[in-house]
């Protein structure tokens, strides 16, 4: 699936969801589903800290893949982390620096990742992007 | 008895819906919404009377230059300064404590000395002080809290000592509502010849300010915490003290003559007024004192205790519920957690219930350490908020802990 596919797929699911009680019932639940986060990398050194929520990120190249796996203390970004997984993880490089992520915006979280709500998940995206140039400038050296 | 109804339409904002749910606005103590009063000040001052003061000999320059200079002693009324120039307009609590940080510490700081603040600070009443201590040498000491929210007060006898220049102190608690005994403080630190800045931005909207019963030497605000306009603020200090201070800024209005050579400065409270003023603010803070005044201060502390009753009794049989800050002299500013429920959660989820609260440390982040947690959920209300907001609050939170369970 390539990473627009992922964002339509999600846009798809919210669609039904016409009440924000709803939509964040719904990030509760994927929430839960976010694959364990190995507690070696619970560290200040993979923090991505915002005024409110803790995001702690790893990144690792899986063959010519990049493997995302990440972890917070607070359930509704934990949710929106599981998204933005979903979306990311598992593609190239270059995939990821090109990404344009019109999935947040069109169910309704843009919120949630705007500058002034401070809370990591913007910090969370950027860098994840910056993983993908990382690793993209890389591959390109050797 | 406050016709809080009739009260609340005055205020424009306080009417609408947000995500189709009538609004319940409890982050009182970030910022209050504004009265009509203050907002058509504001707009009939530019569409009207605007012209910058204290320069001209016209007719506007003249009108406006009464105003602002009317606004002055509205404000030194309210919190009953003697003189005039003895309140400094500033941009805020902020800018004022600032403004005291550098002139105060110019003119009687140096290296060793102590400047004396407290756990329960908000960071503006912390990093001014902390700047100012690496410049000079000097140490900043802490007073401690208790399990309460309180100040330790045996410990203050001994931070109080030969060596301490400043007491600054807030009057009272931005994240969790504690009002400090600060008569009896100033008592203290006086009988030590230890002047005290009372950091006011939470005790003004909420009772009777008298700095002349108080005794302290120096007071700073907020206007738009106190149903004011933003961008304006004050400093009061005592006569003796800003004599002794030299000018934070230098520029327009603060000057008495000017050569290449040498300055002289105008007297106060010009002195540390240095640029254009803000007089629409200023002006409209005027009319912002003025509608409070007309409601009643102690009106309002009696209806707003109430308040605090009522939300601590409903938050009490709330399972899992905690507050933090339980001192029984509170003003109506609720500090709690939902066990095992992340604050920024429970901020976001009644933002969709139509509830402003705030969620997070409170610019208190060494309050929050001494409690040990990172942020709670703060719910600040005010004299137009009502026992029914409170309710739908309360079913909101309980809503949170069964999404979260």
């Amino acid at each position: 699936m390539t990473i627009n596919e992922a964002q339509d797929e999600i846009i798809e699911e919210f669609q039904i969801f016409d009440d924000w009680m709803d939509r964040y019932n719904y990030l509760i639940d994927l929430s839960k589903d976010l694959e364990p986060y190995n507690p070696k990398y619970r560290t200040n050194a993979y923090l991505i800290e915002g005024c409110q929520s803790k995001v702690w990120l790893y990144a690792e190249m899986d063959g010519a893949l990049i493997h995302f796996s990440a972890d917070t203390d607070a359930i509704i970004t934990k949710g929106i982390v599981a998204l933005l997984i979903r979306v990311l993880s598992g593609h190239t490089p270059e995939e990821i620096k090109d990404s344009d992520l019109y999935f947040i915006e069109k169910i309704g979280l843009k919120d949630n990742l705007s500058p002034t709500r401070a809370n990591g998940l913007l910090s969370m995206l950027k860098q994840m992007k910056l993983f993908g140039l990382a690793y993209y400038a890389k591959q390109q050296k050797n | 008895m406050l016709d809080v109804q009739l009260i609340r339409k005055n205020f424009p904002v306080l009417g609408q819906m947000v995500y189709k749910k009538p609004l319940v606005y409890f982050d009182n103590g970030a910022t209050t919404q504004k009265p009509k009063q203050v907002i058509e000040t504001l707009t009939n001052l530019y569409a009207e009377q605007n012209s910058s003061v204290h320069r001209a000999v016209h007719y506007l320059s003249s009108q406006i230059t009464e105003r602002y200079e009317a606004a002055r002693m509205v404000v030194k009324d309210f919190i009953h300064a003697e003189k005039m120039q003895e309140v400094i307009f500033t941009a805020g609590t902020t800018a004022s404590i600032n403004l005291l940080a550098f002139s105060f510490g110019e003119a009687f700081i140096n290296p060793d000395d102590e400047i004396l603040i407290s756990e329960m600070e908000h960071h503006s009443n912390i990093v001014p002080w902390q700047l100012l201590a690496k410049r000079k040498g000097a140490k900043l000491k802490v007073i401690p809290i208790n399990e309460m929210g309180e100040l330790r007060m045996d410990k203050l006898e001994k931070l109080l000592n030969g060596k301490t220049k400043l007491l600054a102190l807030t009057h009272v608690s931005n994240a969790i509502g504690t009002i400090n005994p600060v008569k009896e403080i100033i008592q203290k630190a006086h009988a030590k010849n230890i002047p005290v800045l009372l950091d006011g931005a939470q005790a003004i909207q909420h009772g009777n300010v008298d700095v002349h019963d108080l005794d302290c030497d120096f007071y700073a605000f907020s206007g738009h915490k106190v149903y004011g306009p933003n961008g304006i603020g004050v400093l009061y200090g005592k006569e003796k003290w800003l004599e002794k201070m030299p000018p934070y800024q230098g520029g327009g209005d603060m000057i008495s003559s000017v050569s290449f050579e040498n300055t002289t400065f105008a007297d106060l409270p010009l002195k540390f007024e240095a640029g254009t003023a803000n007089y629409p603010a200023a002006i409209a803070l005027a009319e912002g004192l003025n509608y409070v005044s007309s409601i009643g201060r102690s009106d309002i502390a009696v209806y707003e205790k109430k308040l605090l009753t009522y939300a601590t009794e409903k938050f009490e049989r709330i399972d899992g519920l905690k507050i933090y800050g339980n001192s029984p002299d509170k003003i109506s500013t609720i500090s709690f957690l939902l066990e095992g429920i992340h604050p920024q959660d429970i901020g976001l989820v009644l933002d969709k219930l139509g509830i402003a609260v705030r969620s997070g440390n409170h610019c208190a982040q060494p309050l929050m350490k001494s409690f040990g947690i990172e942020g709670t959920v703060r719910a600040s209300l005010c004299f137009y908020n009502t026992e029914e907001e409170i309710d739908l609050l309360c079913e909101g939170l309980e809503k949170i802990k069964q999404m979260f369970a």
